[in-house]
């Protein structure tokens, strides 16, 4: 089971209290009445759906019931840093994106045995 | 002349009791509870009303004269008054903006005691009810199996379980097997 850690409740906590809630940052037009249709489907429909470090909104809700934002690599299944709402987005490279024990896990079979690569610079990358 | 009708109250799994082996299960009695909302700002006076300190900590809870406060979220508490008392019109005096509702009967609760009592409950409850990560006094909402649940660590080898009362057969049951089990 992943442990993810809340921004509220100030721990790691069992992925089983959480739920999923889309991607994050996506700011509600102002004014939404006077939009044009295709600008309210990139709103409202179009997501960025990225292979490796997304942003997400995740709800810890059947804990404090908190929204709050986390960086996840959807390769490796790692949370890379969890945050409170409305915090700013954090940079993107300054995030490790290493995989974790889970990235080694996803490999295909050939390469289970393999030694994990050096650590690198992930900047430039995401 | 008028008919007097009185309601007789049915409190759900009234008085069912388990014991096991080093574990043993007991519905408590009725309480008045109240599901109070408030922003900081109003947090010292509604601690005032309630005549307790409403814990700020996550995970945290305070327990006075017979009425305990459970942190559930940032603005969030849940409040459990086994002496008699109403706490929701404790709440009505105070004037700064916040939500108190009544939810006395929504709930139903059972003791976890015993030395196997913190397996009993992670048979299927994946947080961490260790001494360490879940010390005496430490409240929590979560989820045991299938619905979720409030604890709150009333001693080393006691619990409360707060469910809601449609889910009550179910935490009884699962608790009943686990129980049976740990
Ligand atoms: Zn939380």
């Amino acid at each position: 089971m992943l442990l993810i850690r809340c921004p509220y409740c100030e721990e790691e906590r069992p992925e089983l209290e959480f739920r999923n809630a889309g991607e994050a940052h996506i700011a509600r037009p102002t004014d939404i009445a006077s939009i044009s249709d295709e600008d309210f489907e990139k709103f409202f429909f179009i997501r960025s759906n990225p292979k490796g470090l997304v942003f997400e909104r995740w709800r810890h809700v059947h804990g404090c019931a908190r929204f709050f934002n986390a960086a996840r690599d959807t390769v490796s299944d790692k949370f890379l840093l969890t945050y409170k709402a409305g915090e700013p987005k954090p940079d993107a490279s300054t995030l490790h994106a290493e995989g974790g024990p889970a990235a080694w896990a996803n490999r295909p079979p050939d390469q289970l045995n393999e030694k994990p690569k050096a650590k690198r610079s992930t900047k430039g990358e995401a | 002349m008028a008919k007097i009708a009185t309601a007789v109250r049915n409190p759900a799994h009234s008085g069912k009791s388990v014991g096991g082996q080093g574990v043993a299960l007991k519905v408590l009695e009725p309480a008045s509870r109240l599901s109070l909302r408030a922003r900081p700002d109003a947090v010292a006076a509604l601690s005032k009303a309630l005549g307790l300190t409403l814990p700020q900590k996550p995970k945290s809870s305070a327990a006075k004269a017979g009425r305990t406060a459970l942190w559930l979220g940032p603005d969030e508490w849940l409040v459990i008054d086994e002496a008699g008392g109403d706490p929701v019109a404790d709440c009505a005096s105070v004037k700064g903006l916040h939500s108190a509702v009544d939810v006395s009967h929504r709930n139903v609760a059972i003791a976890v005691t015993g030395a196997h009592a913190a397996a009993t409950i992670s048979s299927g409850c994946p947080q961490d009810l260790s001494l360490t990560a879940f010390p005496v006094s430490a409240a929590s909402r979560t989820i045991l199996g299938k619905v979720e649940i409030v604890i709150l660590r009333t001693g080393e080898d006691t619990f409360r379980v707060e469910c809601w009362r449609s889910f009550s057969d179910y935490v009884w049951g699962f608790l009943s097997e686990a129980a049976r089990d740990s």
